[in-house]
């Protein structure tokens, strides 16, 4: 019974917080593609890919108590924090973890803005493809993101090291 | 004349019960709709296992996909002569919108989630593969295939493109929600797409709505959300959903037990082993599943034999509401309980959430996690609808999940009163 949301709260558990949306859905996604087992899927969309999956569950775990969800008010944006809760965590000691440690993954992805975040996903998204046309995908698909080729070098480096991570 | 720009003689009409005529001119559509894998779509149905709810969905995917090309159609038209709109893209977005379900499998939902499959991955492989399809497009012009394909995996350049097909207020949505209203019935999921058609504007990088259009977009809003939970997600497809799930469970677990079928499964072979080619993924249809259904009510496990026959004469499991947080040492019990009735719990004790069917609700993409709807003011500034919308703003911050439990009542009830066993296991469901 919600294995896949047991999977997530393992995600949460192995952080204090991550802040906003747009990065908790970039940074599945990049632990995805890093051969973490979770299962929501993926489209792509305005702004890289995007799991209505991971959306929905992580409502159904706040619902239930299992995660703290707060917004808080930006300049012109509203911001989310998501922590696990003590039920949460309770509700963990059920499951039997069968994840790889993910602290130091979370660790070195909650270091990047979820800009970076949004370009790394968007390269992972298109890693079938050789390096340089990924490279023209990214400026195509994310044309007013104005990525650089240093961005994307950086990107490829922090794939290799995320990668690297045991 | 080019291919592109051929026309056919004269119009073909397709009567259609929610646009009134599908209209068809230009002669690549009407090769694209005669192609055995757009011919294929005849044979999944729109709505997979809701008809077992609502009688009347029957409905497919080839009715849904030739309404969502009249719809970009239509839109096309009014977009003639307008600003930022390049009508050498129409030809792209008609085929685009005509094919976007192309890879869809029988029962998409369960098939892809028991399989691990992805259905947009086997529309970008009709696209670009060896098929009837492919060969029209390319009859087109050297890469129109990877243009349509692109489209539809929402990474072609021009985002106007993407935003008719794919978007928060795209035809797909706003013709599966007439069609799936007429086909079962309801009264909800209707609105005013003329309007909304006529206020719809191109922007640079998505469709915008003129803010006089509001009150249409909210109504197109509010069906979306009705039709969710009355429709899409209702208790008893949900059930329905359960047990096709269980049964393709249970007999990808017995495959993989050397168990011998009393008629070899050969069209599931590939699904079992979980590398399905394209082939034999597009010759898997809703009618040689379910005809596998009839022949597995006949096999020697009484697990599949079960499931088979509750799916195919309707015998659903019954369904209580359920709390995973405040429920879940009562839902270790019912694990034990439901092994000692000699009841396999992994098929007989099933949570179903709202999550395990991703209908996606109208997010006004707060922190840029998806684009929303951008209403165009009079002073051609954007503003995100639930913004200008208190019914919006109203719906679309409420977060409704829930869990239910699904249970072969029938088999409980058959058991003996004076079991024990059963006695608690009714006490733990029904107080």
């Amino acid at each position: 019974m919600l294995e896949n949301h047991a999977k997530l709260m393992q995600f949460f558990s192995s952080t204090d917080e991550v802040v906003g949306r747009k990065k908790l859905q970039k940074m599945i996604y990049i632990l995805k593609k890093c051969e973490i087992p979770f299962e929501e899927r993926y489209q792509f969309h305005f702004y890289g890919p995007y799991s209505e999956e991971l959306t929905l569950r992580v409502e159904e775990m706040c619902n239930l108590g299992f995660i703290s969800e707060t917004k808080e008010e930006k300049k012109n944006y509203y911001q989310y924090r998501y922590k696990l809760t003590d039920n949460g965590k309770a509700f963990l000691e059920h499951y039997e973890n069968n994840m790889p440690p993910l602290h130091e993954h979370i660790a070195t992805m909650n270091e990047k803005s979820s800009r970076f975040l949004e370009l790394v996903s968007t390269m992972l998204f298109f890693e079938h493809l050789p390096k340089e046309e990924v490279k023209e995908k990214v400026y195509t698909v994310k044309s007013t993101q104005n990525y650089t080729d240093e961005d994307l070098e950086n990107g490829w480096e922090f794939i290799e090291k995320l990668r690297t991570i045991h | 004349m080019a291919y592109r720009d051929e026309k056919l003689s004269e119009e073909k009409v397709f009567k259609d019960p929610v646009h009134r005529y599908v209209h068809v001119r230009d002669r690549v559509i009407w090769d694209l709709i005669g192609t055995a894998e757009f011919q294929r779509l005849r044979r999944i149905k729109q709505l997979g296992t809701s008809y077992l709810t609502f009688h009347g969905a029957e409905h497919s995917r080839f009715n849904h996909s030739l309404g969502v090309y009249e719809i970009v159609r239509r839109i096309i038209e009014n977009f003639k002569d307008r600003p930022n709109w390049d009508d050498e893209e129409r030809l792209l977005c008609l085929s685009a919108a005509l094919l976007h379900d192309l890879g869809h499998g029988p029962f998409s939902h369960s098939f892809e989630k028991v399989f691990k499959l992805d259905h947009e991955d086997f529309t970008q492989a009709i696209l670009l593969g060896d098929t009837e399809v492919n060969q029209v497009l390319r009859r087109v012009e050297e890469g129109f295939p990877e243009k349509v394909a692109d489209v539809i995996n929402k990474t072609y350049s021009n985002k106007l493109v993407v935003s008719l097909i794919s978007s928060q207020i795209d035809a797909d949505r706003m013709d599966y929600l007439q069609r799936d209203a007429y086909f079962t019935g309801v009264s909800y999921g209707h609105f005013d797409m003329e309007r909304i058609l006529r206020v719809m504007r191109p922007m640079e990088d998505q469709v915008v709505v003129k803010e006089s259009g509001m009150h249409a977009v909210e109504d197109y809003i509010m069906s979306r959300y009705q039709m969710y939970w009355q429709v899409y997600f209702h208790p008893v497809t949900r059930s329905a959903e359960v047990i096709l799930t269980k049964i393709l469970h249970r007999a990808k677990e017995l495959y993989e037990s050397d168990y011998t079928f009393k008629l070899e499964p050969v069209h599931f072979l590939s699904f079992f082993e979980g590398k399905p080619n394209l082939s034999e993924y597009l010759a898997l249809d809703e009618a040689v599943t379910l005809y596998y259904f009839q022949t597995w009510m006949q096999e020697e496990d009484p697990v599949l034999s079960d499931l088979c026959h509750r799916f195919v004469n309707r015998k659903l499991f019954k369904y209580i509401e359920f709390n995973p947080n405040s429920q879940m040492n009562e839902w270790m019990e019912l694990y034990k309980l439901f092994q000692k009735a000699g009841l396999n719990p992994d098929y007989y004790l099933v949570v179903d959430s709202s999550s395990d069917l991703p209908y996606d609700f109208y997010r006004p993409g707060e922190e840029g996690e998806r684009l929303p709807i951008h209403l165009l003011q009079p002073n051609q500034e954007l503003k995100e609808l639930s913004r200008l919308s208190d019914i919006v703003e109203s719906i679309s911050g409420k977060k409704r999940t829930d869990h239910k439990l699904y249970i072969p009542l029938d088999r409980l009830q058959e058991m003996s009163n004076r079991s024990k066993t059963k006695k608690r296991i009714m006490e733990i469901l029904y107080g």
